[in-house]
């Protein structure tokens, strides 16, 4: 693309041709405030009004967000017009805002809040009746507040090309317009799979998880032995919520945080990812031997087991019966690890702390309702040490309690990245198909960022396809494939969230506005720089295939037998519900 | 999608059916399905998602945007008092205003026996004979308050045969 | 169906259903052709029963030999229908009821004596006029290019369209080059009659210029201007008209499909345009190669569902499209990325309605009509308090006295002028001062409202101009798609400071904010709609600031329209005490009182009567009751 001239305040710059005004200004050094755009100031609505520039000949104010630039383009920020009709936009928003700032669990996050104090937005502007609200908690993992919202449609955007299932959608119309799923139901009411993209792009509070900390609080307050487990993603995003660059790696700070807010153990769930690895590799194997149903599909993440449930029941005997490793992990811990200490399962409460708010929705499955007590996301984990006056940069670097689960293998730690889970079960499943560990020990195929990813790998002559895809909507095309049997892969890889869990529902919020620090190109490139905190973290490990875990060995040896045993059958894995209601309570 | 009868799902199904060849039929679609059908229930609209792919959050966005479809069943007899411009500085409010008197329901509303329901027109452009008021396709035009009574009146001896 | 495969068929044709369509309004000696208006006014005044009356008469009568029925588009003058016009006298009858039927056919097509008491009675002079050109409502129109054949031709007979001219303007188009076309409509200066007066010419040649696999043509028939039906009546009377002129685009723009979006409040409307598609298509005037050329062209119909908002362009694609009828931004414009991503010209219908009378005149002619900058003609609504309500086409350049006085007859019962609202919910008011503007664009413009898409509100003193500006936000605040903020939040806000001031609890604060909000939204909102709808709020304030003031200041309602600030009283002096009003009153709120009437005798039970302001609902009843004048507005 070519480069055009253009004047920003009088100030000529150069800037490539394609660019919104937007963008190009955000290269050129301003900050035009906006709401409704957030892919690096694209934006395809032009609907907040927020980010209103002159352009020299234009037919009034141009919405920068939508406006590309051109040769020659002169465009005034700062003039007094321009600033006074962005404050009015965000003020007749704020005046059908529901303002309780204070309590509102966005707060510090808050695009509309930050933008406010931009445009110098005063106070009591504009005010007047608002529209009629909603708040849905119904749903274990979401938490919708109509109140809070501002149209942006960001959700929406999200929801259809991350998942392709647009459960959000807008209702009705002017004023009495609302963003929810249909019949503005709860999003438990409705096919949602609880992934929570659409919370990390809200700009207000009007989409949040559900919090589960005063469960925990309880838990304390009540004398439990309070175990917290935290999973692989937590530690790659942890450290931007205490304001480190993203890429900066947090597993030792975070554990030392853990164990000063009181958890009688502080586990890694990575162990549980082995043992994850251990069972399934063992089900794949036994599949293949035994002419069983292949593809066979991974079942880590309860985003897409939701998905499959409303979408796909008729692929249920193609997926893993494993339980996802956090709660396998709660499994071991209230029988193996209680037992070991002699103690009864139900004075231990298990915390997870995990990048997704699916798991909060997985965690009360009725067919394991007693592994886990209360799960966490990454955000909420930051409230609990912000809360407890915790001061993260003077924390020092602690380790994981080395107790019966403690140890962990560097497979165990990808699976936080997609791609990951498969990795590790290459690794496993060539020993056990070859008798040796692969040489290289990587499978550098299945890394990336791609939404769909295949291998072959060359098991000493055989060959075994196998693919990997994040997101609905590029699991979509490998479904629709099994479904028409023209499937060509052994196993698939599938994680709810485009990217993996490295950028779950749950995670901290990446938005520009907030990270000035940051490159401008952070929304491109933030996935692979959590990512490669967790490939670095597998390089350093000693021992970097799950079956060469000595406490899971341990484990094996002195309480499960064998994989795939009865008592792991029935501690570690599940099943499937076919017949779930999409539109449930009519 | 089992609440629905047989016979609808056929009839919603032929409607789709239709549209086959058409690039963006939900408008169409939605059209037949209110006239066909009456209203667009979710059910409806859960069987046209899966026929032709188009998410239910879409189309029950559609069906809320436009004032003529309608998520309810209306009455037998739908009152269109037109509140155009011509219309209003000739008092079609006070119509409006006695029809919903008279029936005790408020405009968009369906009265309980499910015999009448209220809607305020935005101009049918009979600017003309205004005030006008349309009864299932019927005009009436330059309705005065007096004569509400008597309209209601008409619909209800209709009934009574 | 005989097919129309050339040029040299068309010609031939045209000729012979030429001479048929002659003869029937010039009858052989001793022939006669009735025609009956055909518009929804009309029908739903029972011209069709009519129709069937008329018809049913002379078959009883054994008149088929010397007369024929038969149903036209719509006459305009809407307040006097249903019409019946007698050829070849051309007599027109106003009003005509069902019931008429049969002395028209006696007396008129037997007896060939004229039905006096059916004829149009001035109501300013009183006299009589026989002939629709005698008619003052007619004299100043100029009804021959988007209304042709409007009131002359069957709008369900195409070869009677045809007799009328019907694609000589097309077939002329297909011996020039695209760019051609593009140019006659450029010299013509025609501009779009949806409102913004875009130049056409130039829409079309973006269009042209874009370079595309596929173009589409769409005709906004989204006519939602309350009080505006000109889109309807140009359809309904000549269909084919607006499809030659779609046509004609579609071959200066290089497109093969066209849509016609049309309101689904129109059931006529689109049964008359379907049915001249199919029409055309079984002569082949409309498929694949179009008079023996390669022009390839089909016409669909897209019905819309209830939603101003789509009467914005690229909301009525959206809309096509099977979406919610949200504005999409601009830039893309939809000449380079319209309908399905394609480039995509959007006119009006009256402007389609205009193209092929430019085509087979010439841009001159169609140039010598109008002002400088506005040519042509345009059709306005004409309604509200004006005696002759209906639907016009005048030269651009008339004054609106012209309009309101001449042709509208003035305002009815004795009341005084106060404003025109033009433009419907984008427009605004114009008044006393305005009266002798000649009406184009720019001058509408300049005087504070716009053309808009022809709807031409009349209101007199007894019209509240607080009330008016609140009407339209009313309409505007349930018409909002609710996709920018602006919009949707700010004529919320209009709205209720209105509300304040039109219940008397207003402050000279609100209406410095109601202005402040008016140009806020005014400049941030995404599209036209946003962006022209606060026009009412600030052109009411601009001619009638004094009438805010009052509701604000005085607590009073200048017009006594406003409920909370007004009130019905019985006037002790004129009441004779006989109980009509306490009869009829919905409220039970007019009471005795013991006075005895002025000039009664006591022993009589009239008593005067007052009303109990507590109980009234204010609903006007009581005033519409008396006989007497007692009962007034404070």
């Amino acid at each position: 693309m070519g480069l055009v001239n253009i004047k920003i305040d009088g100030q000529a710059y150069q800037v490539e041709s394609g660019l919104t005004i937007l963008e190009a200004a955000r290269k050129c050094g301003f900050n035009i405030p906006s709401l409704c755009a957030f892919n690096n100031g694209k934006c395809s609505r032009a609907s907040c009004r927020v980010c209103l520039v002159e352009v020299k000949g234009a037919r009034g104010l141009v919405a920068s967000c939508v406006y590309p630039v051109a040769e020659g383009m002169e465009i005034t920020i700062s003039s007094q017009k321009a600033s006074d009709a962005r404050r009015a936009s965000v003020e007749l928003i704020l005046s059908n805002h529901h303002k309780n700032c204070l309590q509102c669990e966005k707060n510090g996050h808050c695009e509309l809040l930050e933008v406010s104090k931009m445009v110098g937005a005063r106070d009591h502007m504009y005010e007047g009746e608002q529209t009629p609200s909603t708040i849905d908690e119904l749903a274990p993992g979401l938490i919708r507040d109509t109140s809070k919202c501002i149209l942006c449609g960001r959700c929406i955007e999200r929801c259809k090309e991350a998942q392709g299932i647009s459960i959000l959608g807008f209702e009705n119309r002017g004023f009495k317009t609302i963003v929810s799923p249909v019949g503005n139901r709860s999003f438990a009411n409705s096919p949602c799979m609880q992934c929570g993209q659409c919370v990390n792009v809200c700009p207000t509070g009007a989409l949040m998880e559900h919090s589960e900390i005063d469960k925990v609080d309880e838990a304390f307050r009540q004398g439990k032995k309070v175990i917290v487990q935290t999973a692989p993603a937590v530690r790659a995003a942890i450290a931007e919520e205490f304001g480190e660059r993203i890429g900066t790696p947090g597993t030792g700070k975070m554990v030392a945080a853990l164990h000063r807010l009181g958890f009688y153990r502080v586990f890694d769930t990575n162990f549980a990812a082995d043992l994850t690895i251990m069972e399934e590799a063992h089900e794949l194997l036994v599949r293949i031997k035994e002419g069983g149903v292949l593809p066979q599909i991974t079942s880590c993440s309860p985003g897409w087991i939701n998905y499959m449930e409303y979408f796909y029941p008729e692929i249920i005997p193609h997926v893993s019966t494993c339980k996802s490793p956090h709660m396998m992990m709660g499994a071991i811990i209230k029988s193996y690890f209680a037992k070991s200490h002699e103690l009864d399962p139900k004075d231990i409460f298990v915390v997870s702390i995990m990048p997704c708010t699916a798991k909060k929705y997985e965690r009360q499955r009725k067919e394991m309702p007693n592994d886990v007590d209360a799960v966490l996301t990454t955000r909420e984990l930051a409230k609990l040490i912000k809360r407890s006056g915790i001061n993260w940069t003077r924390l020092p670097e602690e380790e994981f309690d080395n107790d019966l689960l403690g140890e962990y293998s560097g497979a165990g730690v990808i699976f936080g990245v997609t791609g990951g889970v498969m990795e590790a079960a290459l690794r496993t499943a060539y020993f056990w198909m070859t008798g040796k560990e692969y040489g290289k020990v990587n499978f550098e195929a299945v890394r990336g960022q791609e939404g769909i990813k295949e291998a072959t790998v060359d098991v000493e002559g055989t060959k075994v396809k196998v693919a990997v895809c994040s997101g609905m909507r590029n699991a979509k095309v490998l479904l629709e494939q099994i479904k028409e049997g023209k499937s060509p892969y052994a196993f698939i890889e599938i994680m709810g969230c485009p990217g993996g869990c490295i950028n779950g529902g749950g995670q901290p919020f990446v938005k520009p506005m907030f990270l000035p620090n940051e490159d401008d190109n952070i929304l491109d490139t933030y996935r692979e720089k959590r990512a490669s905190i967790l490939y670095s973290e597998d390089e350093r490990q000693v021992i970097r295939q799950s079956h060469n875990n000595k406490d899971i060995q341990k484990l094996y040896k002195d309480f499960l037998g064998e994989p795939g045993s009865e008592i792991a059958e029935e501690l570690l894995h599940t099943s499937y519900d076919a017949h779930r209601e999409k539109f449930p309570n009519k | 999608m089992a609440k629905l009868q047989a016979e609808a799902i056929k009839q919603i199904t032929e409607i789709v059916e239709r549209y086959k060849n058409e690039e963006t039929p939900m408008m169409m679609i939605l059209s037949d399905v209110q006239n066909e059908y009456g209203y667009i229930p979710l059910e409806v609209q859960e069987l046209i998602s899966s026929l032709t792919g188009i998410p239910v959050s879409e189309i029950y966005g559609v069906v809320t945007f436009y004032s003529f479809f309608s998520l309810t069943p209306k009455g037998k007899y739908v009152i269109g008092v037109c509140l155009g411009t011509a219309c209003y500085v000739k008092g079609s409010q006070l119509v409006i205003d006695k029809f919903s008197d008279l029936l005790k329901i408020k405009p968009g509303e369906t009265s309980e026996d499910g015999l009448f329901t209220l809607d305020a027109l935005r101009c049918v452009g009979a600017c003309a004979i205004a005030p006008a008021v349309s009864i299932n396709g019927k005009v009436y035009p330059m309705v005065q308050v007096g004569q509400v009574e008597s309209i209601i009146n008409e619909y209800r001896a209709k009934e009574a045969l | 169906m005989v097919k129309i495969k050339t040029s040299e068929e068309l010609i031939a044709r045209s000729e012979k259903e030429h001479a048929c369509l002659d003869k029937k309004f010039h009858c052989e000696p001793g022939k006669k052709a009735i025609v009956v208006c055909g518009g929804t006014g009309c029908l739903s005044s029972n011209s069709k029963e009519l129709l069937h009356r008329l018809q049913e008469l002379i078959k009883e009568k054994g008149l088929e030999d010397k007369v024929t029925a038969n149903i036209v588009g719509c006459f305009g003058f809407c307040s006097q229908g249903p019409f019946v016009k007698i050829f070849p006298e051309e007599t027109l009858y106003t009003k005509v009821k069902v019931s008429d039927a049969e002395e028209i056919i006696e007396k008129d097509i037997i007896g060939g004596e004229i039905v006096e008491r059916l004829l149009f009675v001035d109501p300013q002079t009183k006299e009589r006029a026989q002939r629709q050109h005698d008619i003052n409502f007619y004299k100043l129109q100029k009804r021959d290019i988007a209304l042709k054949g409007n009131a002359e031709i069957n709008p369900e007979d195409i070869d009677e369209a045809l007799g009328a001219g019907a694609f000589l303007a097309l077939n002329k188009a297909l011996h020039m080059s695209q760019q051609e076309v593009i140019n006659e409509v450029l010299k013509s200066g025609l501009r779009g009659r949806g409102g913004a007066g875009f130049p056409t010419g130039r829409k079309w040649q973006f269009a042209y210029d874009v370079q595309s696999d596929e173009k589409y043509v769409v005709c906004n028939g989204d006519e939602g201007d309350p009080g505006a039906f000109m889109d309807r009546s140009i359809i309904e009377g000549n269909p084919i008209n607006v499809i030659e002129g779609m046509m004609i685009e579609g071959y200066a723009i290089g497109a093969k499909n066209g849509y016609f979006y049309i309101r689904a409040e129109y059931p006529i409307a689109v049964q008359r345009l379907r049915n001249a598609i199919k029409q055309c298509e079984e002569m082949g005037l409309l498929g694949k190669n179009i008079l023996g050329t390669d022009f390839e062209f089909h016409c669909h119909i897209r019905l819309g569902a209830g939603a101003f908002v789509c009467g914005e362009e690229t909301a009525l694609l959206n809309s096509i499209e099977g979406q919610r009828g949200m504005p999409r931004p601009r830039p893309p414009f939809p000449a380079v990325k319209g309908l399905w991503g394609k480039p995509s010209v959007i006119n009006n219908v009256e402007t389609l309605a205009n193209v092929p009378f430019i085509l087979l005149h010439g841009a001159d002619a169609y140039a010598a009509i109008g002002t400088e900058k506005s040519k042509g003609t345009k059709v306005f609504a004409l309604g509200g308090k004006v005696n002759n309500v209906g639907l016009v086409e005048v030269p651009m350049g008339i004054t609106l006295r012209q309009l309101i006085y001449d042709i509208g007859g003035g305002i009815p019962n004795g009341k005084k002028f106060k404003a025109i609202q033009t433009g419907g919910p984008s427009g605004g008011c114009l008044t006393e001062k305005d009266l002798d503007t000649p009406i184009d664009y720019d001058n509408l413009i300049a005087a504070g409202s716009m053309m808009g898409s022809g709807g031409a509100i009349v209101m007199d003193e007894d019209n509240c101009m607080v009330d008016v500006a609140k009407f339209y936000m009313t309409f505007i605040c349930d018409e909002s798609c609710g996709k920018c903020s602006p919009c949707r939040i700010g004529t919320k806000r209009c709205l209720e400071i209105l509300d304040k001031i039109t219940n008397g609890k207003g402050t000279m604060e609100d209406l410095e904010e109601l202005k402040n909000l008016a140009n806020v939204i005014k400049s941030n909102s995404l599209c036209g709609l946003g962006q022209t709808a606060p026009n009412p709020i600030l052109s009411t304030m601009n001619s009638f600031y004094d009438e805010y003031v009052a509701h604000i200041v005085d607590k009073k309602c200048p017009a006594h329209v406003c409920k909370s600030l007004m009130q019905y009283r019985i006037l002790e002096d004129k009441c004779v005490g006989c109980g009509m009003c306490a009869r009829n009153c919905p409220a039970s709120a007019i009471e005795k009182t013991d006075i005895v009437p002025a000039g009664k005798a006591p022993n009589l039970p009239l008593r005067v009567h007052k009303i109990n302001a507590e109980k009234c609902v204010k609903c006007g009843l009581c005033q519409s009751n008396c006989r007497f004048g007692a009962v007034i507005k404070d």
